[in-house]
C-alpha cells in the first residue's frame, strides 16, 4: 500500500530530487490554488498525533498571512515509540519540500522552516541534502532548524518559541501560532507527514494511506505504510505476524491510550473508526503488549517518561503529573500506599485542561485507558500482587527496532 | 454580557486566593491550583469574580467576555 513510501528501497537513503520528479513529475504550479478544497474533499487529517484536520488549518492561516506567513514543517518527531517522520524525512525529502512548497503558495506564506529533531541525524541530513538540490529561489526562502530532543519540543507554541527565542517550552495561548507565531507571523505548523500528503493529493491521490510505526510483540517492527481501510488484524499480518500472544495495543503513542486487542483486532484503523470506539490514532504508533507482561508496569513506564517531560511551567502539569508517577511507581512495584488507585483515579480525570498546552491532558489520557484496560491488574497490585509472569521492573518497554 | 473566568497556567503560582474569594467557582486541587467550573460566570458573583482578579499576586486571572451569539 506504499504510496508515501513508494519507490526505491527505504534502506537506500534519501531519494534524489531528479529520481523524484522522475517518479512524481513536477509540481503543477496550477495545483495550489484548488488545493485545499481537495484537502477538504479528502478529508486529510494531520499525522502529528492531534488529527486536526488539514484543509481547516491551512483556511486559518490563508485569511491571516496576506503573503507574509509561515510555514513551520514539524520534524521534531519526540514521541518514543514513533519513526515514522525520521524515516519519512530521511528516505523522501522531496515528497516533504513539495509538501511545504505547495502549504506556503496555498496560505501565502514567503518563510518556510523545517523544525527537524536534532536526534534525527538521518533525517537532518536527508532534508539538508534536499534543499541543496533545488532552486536558488526556494533555499532563498526556506531554511532548516534543529530541534531540540524532548516530548514538548515538537508541540507547536513550543516549536514557536524555539524558532522565536531559543525556548522549546509551550507558550500560554491565545494567541495560537495561525494567529502570531515565527517573527509574530501567521504561521501554518504542519506535521512533515501530514505535507508529504499534500504533495500526493496535489497530484491525485485520495490520502488513503498513513505511515504507522510498529513496536512490541510483533514479528518485524518497524515504519510501514497502511490503507486507512485495513485493520489491526492485517496490518500486524502485514508485519509478520504477532510473536507472542497479544493482550493489548498502544494507540497513537504516549499521548494515545491502551485498547484491549479484542475491542480493537477486527477494525480498520480510520482515524473515525477508532474514534468511535474512544481510541485514537493518534500519529499512527501501534504497540502490542504481550500477555505475560505487565500493563501496570509498562503504564508507570510512561507515565515516568511524561512526568519527567513536562516543562514544569505549570503547576497541575508538574506536581499532578509528578503525584500520578509516584503512585503508578508504587502501584508497578506492588508497594502501594492503601489509597493510591483511588486517587490515581480520581487525578485522571482533574488534570484536563489545565496546562498551557496540552501535555497533561495527553498524560491522563493515556492514564484512565490503563485504569480501564487493565483494571484486574490495577486491582491486583492495589493488593501487592501481580497477575503476570513478566513484571516490566527494571527494563524498558521494547522500542521500535531500527527501520523496517 | 457573557463572562468567563481565564487562567493563565503558567504564571499561576498556586497563591489560591481565587478560591478563596469566588469559592462558587474555583476549587483547589491537591497542590492548590486552581480548577475553574466550567462555563460563564453568573450575574450575580460577576463582582465577585472581579475582585478576584485584582486580588490574583501574579495577575494570572482575567474575566474574558465572550461574543453573543
Amino acid at each position: 500500500m506504499d504510496r508515501l513510501l513508494s519507490g526505491p528501497a527505504l534502506a537506500a537513503g534519501a531519494e534524489s530530487f531528479a529520481a523524484h520528479q522522475q517518479r512524481f513529475g513536477p509540481l503543477s504550479s496550477g495545483a495550489a490554488p484548488s488545493l485545499i478544497g481537495r484537502l477538504e474533499a479528502n478529508n486529510l487529517l494531520g499525522r502529528g498525533g492531534a488529527g486536526f484536520p488539514v484543509a481547516r488549518k491551512w483556511r486559518a492561516v490563508a485569511e491571516r498571512a496576506n503573503g507574509k506567513g509561515v510555514v513551520l514543517a514539524n520534524g521534531a518527531e519526540g514521541e518514543p515509540l514513533s519513526l515514522k517522520d525520521r524515516t519519512l524525512m530521511g528516505t523522501r525529502p522531496h515528497l516533504v519540500i513539495d509538501g511545504a512548497v505547495l502549504a506556503a503558495h496555498a496560505v501565502g506564506a514567503d518563510d518556510i522552516v523545517f523544525y527537524v529533531g536534532r536526534e534525527h541525524g538521518a533525517a537532518d541530513a536527508a532534508m539538508r541534502h534536499g534543499l541543496m538540490e533545488r532552486s536558488a529561489e526556494l533555499r532563498g526562502r526556506a531554511r532548516l532548524i534543529q530541534a531540540p530532543n524532548g516530548y514538548v519540543a515538537g508541540e507547536e507554541s513550543a516549536a514557536v518559541h524555539f524558532i522565536n527565542a531559543g525556548d522549546p517550552r509551550p507558550t500560554t495561548t491565545p494567541p495560537r501560532p495561525f494567529e502570531r507565531g515565527v517573527g509574530g507571523r501567521p504561521t501554518l505548523v504542519q506535521n512533515v507527514e501530514s505535507l508529504a500528503a499534500t504533495a500526493l493529493v496535489a497530484r491525485g491521490d485520495d490520502a488513503g494511506t498513513s505511515l504507522v510505526t510498529l513496536s512490541g510483540a510483533v514479528r518485524r517492527a518497524g515504519v510501514r505504510e497502511i490503507g486507512l481501510d485495513a485493520t489491526l488484524a492485517e496490518v500486524a499480518a502485514s508485519a509478520g505476524g504477532l510473536a507472542r500472544p497479544v493482550q493489548a495495543v498502544l494507540l497513537g503513542g504516549y499521548f494515545g491510550g491502551w485498547a484491549g486487542i479484542n475491542d480493537v483486532w477486527a477494525r480498520p484503523l480510520a482515524p473515525a473508526s477508532l474514534r468511535a470506539r474512544g481510541h485514537a490514532f493518534g500519529c499512527g504508533v501501534l504497540h502490542f503488549l504481550p500477555e505475560e507482561t505487565c500493563g501496570v508496569d509498562a503504564t508507570a513506564r510512561i507515565i515516568g517518561y511524561l512526568a519527567s517531560q513536562s516543562a514544569r511551567q505549570c503547576g497541575p502539569c508538574l506536581f499532578g503529573l509528578g503525584a500520578i508517577d509516584a503512585a503508578c511507581r508504587r502501584l508497578a512495584r506492588r508497594a502501594a500506599k492503601p489509597d493510591d488507585l483511588k486517587r490515581l483515579s480520581r487525578w485522571s480525570g482533574e488534570l484536563d485542561g489545565r496546562g498551557a498546552c496540552k501535555h497533561p491532558d495527553g498524560a491522563v489520557g493515556l492514564l484512565r485507558s490503563a485504569l480501564g484496560v487493565f483494571a484486574d491488574d490495577y486491582a491486583a497490585h492495589q493488593r501487592g500482587v501481580c497477575l503476570r509472569s513478566a513484571p516490566l521492573v527494571g527494563r524498558p518497554l521494547a522500542m521500535a527496532e531500527a527501520v523496517a | 454580557m457573557r463572562e468567563q473566568l481565564q487562567i493563565d497556567r503558567i504564571r499561576c503560582d498556586g497563591h489560591g486566593l481565587c478560591a478563596e474569594l469566588l469559592p462558587e467557582v474555583v476549587a483547589l486541587d491537591d497542590w492548590g491550583y486552581p480548577i475553574i467550573k466550567a462555563g460563564t460566570i453568573a450575574p450575580a458573583l460577576v463582582e465577585h469574580a472581579r475582585q478576584a482578579v485584582d486580588a490574583c499576586p501574579v495577575l494570572a486571572l482575567k474575566l474574558a467576555r465572550l461574543a453573543e451569539r
